[in-house]
């Protein structure tokens, strides 16, 4: 494509326009950045369990695992897996006696990059939203008779969701955002694509910029819904 | 990972420390400013101001931090005029480019920081201050301002730990800081653990000890009734332990 081309044409939808692999690589942003939220806090919970359970041991290695994801950069999880989950993977393989090679590609790493990160957070989230929960309601269940399992799924959880949501907004923009890191290990989500599509028509201001836009709507679209379902689910 | 591998990958990392805590450095007074300078427009009487800073404040904070630093470092090099113009000297250099990109990110950020803190200044001690006849300036320097500092340190020690860790994203635009150094050394010897342990645990100090600092000067500004426990608590040992000395 001329590098002279207008914007419009550019943008157009079609073989001489970039629309599509804009679209390829927005579903790729999103894909990679809902995985690894849902993943990441399912193990957030988990680990928030861990924290606040009675086993000491367990809690130290929770704690310390959020003090180190939360305390250093993304890019050097990012980083870590890229190149650290083969060796790994393999030398487990070896010790069931497969020698062969195993390799994961991009996408995955970058799925777990925005678990681990997001699964760190989140536990702090749901950590304090569970210290907001008066005691008198631990007790109330108590006294209804409810084991601690039960009372904590029917009587604590829902009201720790509560409580959690604004956090958990905040986690969902912040795994947008850290999907953004992935194009320096050749994901092909937005950012990637745009560089590209930038290099090859000489012209990423326009592509960059576009990116920023989309990055803008998805973000404020993103804040909106979280409003709007916090909003539902107060009381009265 | 032998030993002298071990001090390759030690010296190379000690190097970009440096980098790192430069870019971190430069970044945060230049956000301080931009912050304020936002801050400032937004509590403006003129509509104009405002919806200037607080555009900025919300595109800023609503776009990845890389989209920021890629539309300035590759994006701008679209435009030939500017390529020719005097600003190229310093947009065309990585580093100022990433110091530009994230001061800007930082301002933000610090702007809702310091939004926070003036908002939890009581009406009633401004009131007081002016009730005694203090000058606009005089109330904000002796009043507002040392409440708003008080009430906004923690948030900002946390934008500082955030800055901290964005210096990193340096790395993509060829800044070789902590983390991009870690990526090399990880690709070239393959102690991919071990030299994720050493950066992290630089990361890790660096964070603490400013965190402590921070916690420090908390605590320095604290008026005395409202200082944390232990501080009250030696004090009273001591004022036990006159009677007995006497």
């Amino acid at each position: 494509m001329a590098a002279d081309a207008s914007i419009l044409q550019m943008l157009a939808w079609g073989d001489q326009g970039w629309s599509r692999p804009l679209l390829f690589g927005l579903g790729v942003t999103i894909a990679c950045a809902s995985l690894g939220y849902v993943l990441g806090v399912a193990l957030g919970f988990a680990i928030a369990l861990a924290k606040l359970g009675n086993n000491r041991w367990i809690a130290s290695a929770a704690n310390l695992y959020t003090t180190v994801v939360r305390g250093v950069p993304p890019l050097l999880v990012i980083f870590l897996l890229f190149f650290g989950t083969n060796g790994a993977l393999m030398w487990v393989a070896r010790g069931f006696g497969y020698t062969g090679y195993i390799e994961i590609d991009a996408f995955t790493v970058g799925v777990m990059a925005v678990t681990l990160v997001s699964a760190s957070y989140s536990s702090e989230v749901f950590r304090g939203a569970h210290g907001t929960i008066p005691a008198g309601q631990f007790e109330a269940f108590a006294a209804l008779g409810l084991r601690p399992f039960l009372g904590l799924c029917l009587v604590i959880m829902p009201q720790m969701f509560r409580q959690a949501l604004p956090g958990l907004g905040n986690v969902w923009i912040m795994a947008i955002k850290e999907t953004t890191l992935l194009s320096v290990i050749s994901v092909a989500e937005l950012m990637r694509v745009v560089g590209l599509a930038g290099r090859t028509t000489g012209q990423p201001f326009v592509f960059y910029g576009a990116a920023a836009v989309i990055y803008f709507v998805l973000v404020a679209v993103s804040s909106r819904v979280f409003i709007a379902v916090e909003n539902r689910m107060r009381w009265g | 990972m032998d030993f002298e591998t071990t001090l390759h990958v030690a010296s190379e990392l000690a190097g970009a420390i440096w980098v790192t805590l430069a870019l971190a450095a430069a970044t945060l007074p230049l956000g301080f400013v931009l912050a304020g300078i936002a801050t400032w427009a937004r509590a403006s009487r003129h509509g104009f101001l405002r919806a200037i800073a607080s555009a900025y404040v919300l595109a800023f904070r609503s776009t990845p931090l890389l989209v920021q630093i890629f539309v300035l470092y590759y994006g701008l090099s679209q435009f030939t005029w500017l390529r020719q113009s005097p600003a190229w000297i310093l947009l065309r250099e990585p580093f100022a480019c990433a110091v530009i990109a994230m001061s800007l990110c930082s301002g933000a950020y610090t702007a809702e920081v310091m939004r926070g803190g003036l908002a939890a200044v009581p009406k009633g001690a401004i009131e007081a201050a002016r009730a005694l006849g203090l000058s606009p300036l005089k109330v904000f320097l002796l009043v507002t301002a040392p409440i708003a500092v008080r009430r906004a340190l923690p948030a900002y020690s946390n934008e500082i730990v955030v800055t901290l860790k964005a210096t990193s994203l340096a790395s993509t635009i060829t800044v070789m800081e902590l983390t991009g150094v870690a990526k090399d050394l990880m690709s070239e010897t393959f102690a991919v653990i071990q030299v994720f342990c050493m950066v992290a645990a630089i990361y890790l100090i660096i964070n603490s000890a400013l965190i402590f600092g921070l916690r420090l000067l908390e605590i320095y500004l604290a008026p005395p009734h409202e200082r944390p426990l232990r501080r009250q608590r030696g004090r009273n040992r001591k004022a036990e332990a006159r009677p007995a000395d006497a």
